[in-house]
């Protein structure tokens, strides 16, 4: 008799314990950022959002009661470490999805890993073959360059304007959006007078402008991340060029009037809402989301929460979404984040479909231009 | 006349971008003058001199001139250093096992920056404002001109140096033959000291007026090596004229190569251009032919 | 000779078993990589170690090989063992017509000259974006076959990639124990004196040099199928940079020194994993003093620390 409570005493002990320890056991997320390399403009600051957002889910009781686990790698902007870590991260720390990584290179190279693995993604970056044919795993939170560029010529053909010059970096980035800026010019009645690149790296681009001055455009699009475009703007004010210029989203942030200085006055560029959080009308969806991420980037980090960070936000956000309803398995967070409608996040209102992956419309941009050292919108 | 305009324009704008190569390139020539060691390093004391110097103004707050004698002095610290700890002990080494060192010294140098300073693009103040001045149709910054300037002292004074100096001639003497110099008395251990000292100094002061143009972070230094490595093959590695010529025709025409044939090419034309000096005329445009002794 | 047969037997045999113990983890997927890096760093080392040439430019025929099977299999369909072996032979040609010029320089102008060929080669990647994608990649290369068998899981890739690699340190193996083996070191010890003795040095360089070239093509080959998306930010000058540490570290003029060195280098981030920012500083640091206290590299400075460290016992001769 005695025996026979002891047994059942420790079993149930026993089954107690083993339950509060799976009930314990976090939910392992994995990351893969390039906080390093070339990228590291990129990556950091996402890496930042994602462990800042992850921290105050868990210090808010987590998911379903349980902690989520963030495990971040840095894979340098190089595509053959992405695929070495995306496979560390799926056979050995055994995560049930992953966010980014932060460059298009990167995530097309992760992308036939995560499908053989059956793993979800939600990638942080912007070229449009990643969710165009529509992988089953694959998501992505940061705007397509399709929706900056129709953005810009939207602008120009509101402003009678149709001749322009482009002048794209000769990276991922700038390859990508010189190839949305040429097939989408047609549709706006836009002719290119003028295709120019510039290396990643450098430093002088009078040649270039030069060139677009003696041509007959009617504006310039510049299309890189910083520091490029500063030094365009510079080198645009010094050949006296008067044309308009417009920049990307990859240089909507502080930091591009900071290295422009007076060169930045005037130029425009399509960025997400979070430049401009306190302009918005109160009755735009996404205004309280912005507002506290801008406020909790600021106080964690010391530094201005931007757009890129806002994509890791994101994709935490709704990956979180997605558990809460569809469970923890991998099938069940991918199918959850399939039906994910109206998430009012950082980059946009999201809508995912089984036909959409990227979830965002044109509305995720708006046009802002630079007065007085400090961003406007453009009505 | 647009044409004539732009040419102008493109010829101008290479001669700065060409000034600064032949500043980078005269320091590579000093030290394989005196050592025969390419310093693979020496695109990272130019960096070091511009991020050196943002780091006084903003963080120690100094007066622009106060920081800038900071930030040379510190990356001549930094060339005494290397030249201790890595190119001393190596006294016989192989050209691959030197190449090697200062490969991989650039590597740490960029690193500890990169540790440091972090990976951000920081800009410096133009020394004499912004405004644009107009010259032969096309237009250049006073920054430039601080370039030309300080390229002219740099070509005087090294001539100064090398030719009406003992330091300078004694220099010379080791560049012409280690031994013999030796023999004569030269402390040769001593020159490539000094040669570190003056190719540092020389490479951050670059670095510096360089940086208001051109912005400065971590990794700037490594294709402005490149390209001032190039210059200096051009001119055929001598400490005077030929160099500083082989970076402004360098400069020139990566310039005219940008704005007439190709912009993404433009690096490709540099280093092409670098093949051919390489192929036909290996001892550089300006230099009459070597010989060798086996 | 019989203890190098042991020596590759044993080596062969490791490498067989090697993935077992791993279960299928990652690591099998990095020891694909140590794969490929070491035939690369077997070519260089062909070159630098025993003739004696500086390169810094082998990620160019790396990239080549990759971007050539690519492009070939993906714009024009052709069959993936056909399209390796084309671009090897075509690499390996360019690397003939560029190797002569290169070649007749030394030291330094060599070593920037092979930069300069590298770095315009990786523009071409670049700009090339209706061949090649250009710096978005090149994706949805596929795998390599053989009949019913596809080689896409990280385990086929493995025993496929280390079966080319051992065939290319046996030919190395050979190479260097021949009478050509011979020549090469004559013309590293001093070029002029081989000339003397007969050796036709610039023939026997840039023999060496197209060799190097064509192991490095077929790795660029079998690097682009098993990851099947390349990009040209893989094979930039610090690509070949790291290939230099590799077979600097391994152990200049030794087969098993560039396996070595292959195998460190490809591990070393996930050891540095905890380290983070800081690898690159130990990495430079790595190379520094490698070459400073330990020219030889590890196969031979490991031995010799061995017995610095173990006592002589007694002496053998006076």
């Amino acid at each position: 008799m005695k025996k026979l409570i002891t047994t059942a005493l420790v079993s149930i002990s026993l089954c107690c314990l083993s339950c509060a320890a799976l009930a314990a056991a976090p939910i392992k997320i994995g990351a893969l950022f390039a906080v390093t390399g070339p990228a590291s403009f990129l990556g950091e600051p996402e890496r930042n959002s994602a462990q800042m957002v992850v921290d105050e889910i868990n210090k808010a009781g987590g998911v379903k009661g349980r902690k989520l686990e963030l495990i971040t790698y840095d894979t340098g902007g190089d595509a053959t470490k992405a695929v070495q870590l995306a496979n560390k991260l799926i056979k050995n720390d055994h995560v049930v999805a992953i966010i980014g990584p932060s460059t298009t290179g990167d995530t097309m190279a992760v992308i036939p890993v995560v499908e053989r693995a059956q793993i979800p993604l939600i990638s942080c970056s912007a070229g449009i073959k990643i969710t165009e044919p529509v992988k089953k795993n694959v998501f992505k939170t940061a705007q397509n360059d399709t929706l900056a560029v129709a953005r810009i010529y939207q602008q120009l053909k509101k402003e009678k304007k149709s001749r322009v010059a482009i002048l794209t970096v000769s990276d991922s980035f700038g390859s990508s959006g010189r190839e949305q800026l040429k097939s989408q010019a047609a549709k706006y009645g836009m002719q290119i007078v003028s295709d120019d690149t510039y290396g990643p790296k450098d430093t002088d681009m009078t040649a270039q402008l030069t060139k677009i001055r003696g041509s007959q455009a009617q504006a310039v699009i510049c299309w890189g991340t910083n520091p490029g475009p500063a030094v365009v703007a510079r080198n645009a004010k010094q050949l006296g060029l008067t044309l308009p210029l417009y920049m990307s989203h990859g240089v909507s942030s502080k930091k591009f009037i900071d290295l422009a200085g007076e060169a930045a006055e005037g130029v425009r560029l399509p960025s997400g809402k979070v430049l401009v959080a306190d302009l918005l009308p109160k009755s735009d969806k996404q205004k309280a989301a912005l507002l506290s991420y801008v406020k909790d980037y600021q106080r964690h980090f010391k530094a201005e929460g931007d757009h890129f960070g806002g994509h890791a936000w994101d994709a935490v956000m709704m990956l979180k979404g997605a558990i809460e309803r569809g469970g923890d398995t991998p099938a069940g967070i991918r199918n959850a984040l399939e039906a994910t409608r109206g998430f009012a996040g950082i980059g946009g209102v999201f809508n995912y479909s089984p036909k959409d992956h990227a979830g965002l419309t044109q509305d995720a941009f708006v046009l802002v231009e630079v007065r007085n050292k400090d961003w406007t919108l453009v009505k | 006349m647009e044409f004539l305009n732009q040419t102008a324009q493109y010829v101008i704008s290479g001669l700065a971008t060409g000034a600064i190569y032949a500043l980078i390139g005269l320091s590579f020539a000093i030290i394989f003058n005196s050592t025969g060691i390419i310093n693979f390093a020496q695109g990272e004391f130019v960096m070091l001199g511009g991020v050196l110097t943002i780091f006084s103004i903003t963080t120690l707050q100094l007066p622009i001139l106060a920081a800038v004698v900071v930030a040379v002095a510190v990356t001549t610290l930094v060339g005494v250093v290397f030249e201790r700890l890595a190119i001393r002990p190596l006294k016989d080494a192989t050209p691959l096992a030197l190449i090697i060192i200062t490969i991989g010294a650039s590597i740490l140098i960029r690193g500890l920056v990169m540790l440091l300073w972090g990976k951000d693009t920081q800009a410096l103040p133009a020394f004499s404002g912004n405004d644009p001045i107009n010259f032969a149709g096309a237009t250049l910054l006073p920054q430039h001109l601080w370039i030309f300037g300080v390229t002219l002292l740099v070509i005087v004074g090294s001539r100064l140096f090398f030719h009406h100096t003992i330091s300078g001639k004694a220099m010379r003497a080791c560049s012409f033959n280690r031994r013999a110099a030796n023999l004569v008395g030269i402390s040769v251990g001593r020159m490539v000291l000094l040669s570190f000292v003056i190719s540092s100094a020389l490479g951050s002061l670059a670095g510096v007026i360089i940086a208001p143009l051109t912005m400065t972070s971590y990794d700037v230094g490594v294709m402005l090596g490149l390209k001032g490595f190039c210059a200096a093959i051009m001119g055929g590695m001598g400490s005077g004229f030929g160099t500083v010529l082989g970076g402004l025709i360098l400069g020139i025409l990566e310039s005219l190569g940008a704005g007439l044939i190709s912009s993404g090419y433009k690096d490709a034309i540099a280093f092409f251009i670098l093949l051919l000096i390489l192929f036909i005329r290996p001892q550089g445009l300006f230099k009459k032919g070597e010989t060798d002794r086996v | 000779m019989k203890s190098d047969k042991l020596k590759f037997l044993i080596f062969f045999l490791l490498v067989i078993v090697a993935p077992l113990p791993l279960a299928g983890g990652y690591l099998v997927n990095v020891l694909i990589f140590v794969g490929i890096n070491g035939m690369l760093a077997l070519g260089l080392n062909l070159l630098l170690g025993y003739a004696g040439q500086i390169s810094l430019g082998q990620a160019a025929f790396f990239g080549l090989g990759a971007y050539g099977s690519g492009v070939l299999t993906t714009q024009f369909a052709m069959n993936p063992w056909l399209a390796m072996l084309v671009v090897a032979v075509c690499v390996a040609a360019f690397a003939f017509a560029v190797g002569f010029p290169v070649l007749r320089l030394k030291g330094h102008y060599l070593a920037m000259a092979t930069l300069g060929v590298g770095i315009i080669v990786h523009i071409a990647f670049n700009e090339t974006i209706d061949l090649t994608g250009g710096p978005s990649g090149l994706s949805g290369i596929p795998s390599l076959s053989i009949g019913s068998l596809v080689f896409d899981t990280d385990l086929k890739n493995y025993y496929l990639v280390w079966g080319f690699a051992l065939v290319a340190m046996l030919l190395s193996l050979n190479l260097v124990n021949s009478r050509v083996g011979r020549g090469l070191r004559a013309i590293h010890d001093s070029e002029v004196a081989a000339r003397v003795m007969g050796v036709n040095a610039r023939l026997m360089k840039v023999q060496v040099f197209t060799l190097s070239a064509f192991i490095s093509a077929i790795a660029g080959s079998l690097y682009c199928h098993t990851m099947t998306f390349i990009s040209p930010s893989s094979f930039g000058f610090h690509f070949s940079v790291e290939l230099l540490t590799m077979v600097v570290i391994g152990g200049l003029g030794s087969v098993y020194g560039s396996i070595l060195g292959a195998l460190l280098l490809t591990m070393l981030p996930e050891m540095l994993r905890a380290f983070q920012d800081y690898d690159i500083i130990f990495y430079g640091l790595l190379l520094v003093s490698m070459t400073i206290y330990m020219p030889g590299g590890l196969v031979r400075g490991i031995p010799l620390l061995f017995r610095c460290l173990i006592p002589a016992r007694g002496s053998q001769n006076a």
